[in-house]
């Protein structure tokens, strides 16, 4: 098995580690027991995805993903973020070894479960001012 | 990377030179099958003898009970298939471990798809099979007992003189009341060419070697078999090793085994005092440099090379390529470097947690291995965990220290 040029890049330096203290959003996916477990924080303005970082435990693959989807989803609106598949990460990273693409679903499912939260916390926001 | 240190030898270890060098005639020069009749088949019929019984010396055994095979896959394979069917008249049951190399499980696996029952015993936490357990999983039916010398994960080694002397009280009380003996089988694996090895006094019938892993060629190995063991072959075709294993002998691998067990005859006992200090001192320094580190395998009853360690709240495959990078081979039993979903069956049959196991690292020490490598893994070792830790997502405790934290903050 071996990860490209790319995915070593994104795991031996990635990008927006770390965790945003006051985020908007916070997002997990993953399960220990299965070796990979992660965590996504957002901050959201005006709909558009203005800060993110990540925590990763996980092998390198799941660690160059969540590098990479983080790359991907700053500057981009909710909706386009929502539209970050899987194969678009593992794409950027110029292609993942067949079985490590289902850490690449570690990525997409983190980010969703960020933006669901961040849309509940609006909501239950919106229903306060009501 | 201006160096390179291998600490992977339980995969695999470096040709011995000297073996290279007593295998070399027997490509292109001593050619001759060994079946052949004619004089110039003369050399390798002789050199096949004389491996054999250099073989049969490091096992305390006779020349005629050594068979070569492929490999130790083929030897487990080999032994377990072969006493299952030449017996299956008189039983159907066979008792392994739940640690045992992938060799002999899945071919107990497969057994147990052909009808036979396999009974899968437990080991403690320090990976030592229990004896009570295994006696009291054997009845009437109970033709097999196969239980690995040392655990190639964790470098455990298992009871075998006891386990051997135990059988042969069940198997003398059998004969007296007409019932059928059982055999006992070890893949040995791990030990051959490490430790000293005497199939008399461990009471094995069968035993499984491998030569790449004590310094000699890939591609050869050997199964002892016990004389008046009742087996089946593997492969069938010509009349090979005593019509037990067809197939041309591979001279120049089998050349080299010989070679491999006359070394190691020579230098185990000196190179087992080296490891052993070797792998104590960075055993030592892994526990006072990184905490939150679980040790694996048994205290004393260990392989002297063996170092398996399980660094909590880091995945293994992720500190192997931060190792790498820095020119250090080591291996995991992690599920992302095992290709399945799960992490190291050894490891979870000593009870460690998985999302524990996923974090373990072992390092298998060899030959070449001096303290400069060793205290280059101190170096580097503890900056990786630091850094793969500080990307953890796992909760800090007020003290500052990680924990394990799967609920949302």
């Amino acid at each position: 098995m071996e990860y490209s040029e790319k995915v070593m890049e994104h795991f031996m330096h990635p990008k927006n580690v770390g965790r945003i203290e006051d985020a908007d959003g916070v997002g997990r996916a993953g399960n220990p027991i299965c070796g990979d477990i992660m965590a996504i924080y957002i901050k959201v303005k005006d709909d558009v995805i203005t800060d993110i970082k990540f925590e990763t435990f996980g092998c390198g693959a799941a660690i160059a993903t969540s590098s990479m989807v983080t790359e991907l989803v700053k500057g981009k609106t909710i909706e386009e973020a929502l539209k970050i598949t899987n194969r678009a990460v593992a794409e950027a990273l110029d292609g993942l070894p067949p079985i490590k693409m289902h850490c690449s679903l570690l990525a997409e499912e983190g980010v969703k479960a960020a933006i669901t939260d961040y849309k509940k916390k609006q909501e239950l926001n919106n229903k306060g001012k009501l | 990377m201006d160096r390179f240190i291998y600490l992977d030898h339980n995969a695999t270890t470096p040709t011995d030179p000297r073996v290279v060098e007593a295998m070399k005639p027997y490509f292109s020069e001593e050619y001759g099958n060994p079946s052949s009749i004619y004089k110039f088949a003369q050399e390798a019929r002789e050199a096949l003898e004389v491996a054999r019984a250099k073989v049969a010396r490091i096992l305390n055994a006779k020349p005629e009970e050594i068979f070569f095979t492929s490999g130790g896959t083929e030897a487990d394979n080999f032994a377990i298939k072969g006493i299952a069917y030449a017996n299956k008249e008189k039983g159907n049951r066979i008792i392994t471990s739940k640690i045992e190399h992938h060799a002999v499980l899945n071919t107990c696996k497969w057994l147990e798809k052909q009808g036979f029952k396999v009974i899968y015993v437990d080991v403690d936490r320090y990976g030592i099979v229990d004896l009570d357990e295994i006696k009291s999983a054997i009845t009437d039916k109970t033709i097999l007992i196969t239980i690995m010398h040392a655990n190639n994960e964790i470098g455990t080694i298992e009871p075998i003189r006891e386990i051997g002397k135990m059988l042969q009280e069940i198997n003398e009380q059998r004969i007296t009341n007409n019932k059928p003996r059982i055999y006992f089988h070890t893949d040995a694996v791990q030990t051959v060419g490490k430790i000293p090895i005497d199939v008399s006094e461990l009471d094995i019938d069968l035993l499984s070697l491998s030569g790449h892993k004590f310094y000699g060629p890939k591609g050869v190995g050997a199964l002892f078999i016990r004389k008046r063991t009742k087996i089946d072959s593997l492969l069938h075709g010509g009349h090979h090793e005593r019509n037990r294993r067809a197939g041309t002998e591979n001279i120049p691998g089998i050349v080299g085994l010989g070679k491999a067990c006359e070394i190691a005859m020579e230098e185990q006992e000196k190179e087992e005092k080296k490891l052993k200090a070797l792998r104590n001192r960075l055993e030592k320094a892994i526990v006072e440099k990184i905490g939150d580190v679980v040790i694996n395998g048994h205290p004393e009853q260990r392989l002297a090379g063996t170092l398996n360690i399980c660094v909590k709240y880091v995945e293994g495959e992720s500190m192997l390529l931060n190792l790498d990078f820095e020119g250090i081979t080591a291996s995991s039993g992690s599920a992302c470097t095992s290709g399945s979903l799960e992490p190291s069956h050894v490891l979870l049959a000593l009870g460690i947690p998985p999302e524990v196991a996923h974090g373990s690292l072992r390092f298998s020490l060899g030959r070449d291995n001096t303290e400069e490598d060793i205290d280059r893994v101190i170096e580097f070792l503890p900056p990786i965990v630091e850094k793969l830790r500080a990307m953890s997502p796992f909760g800090r405790d007020r003290e500052g220290g990680l924990r394990w934290n799967t609920q949302k903050r």
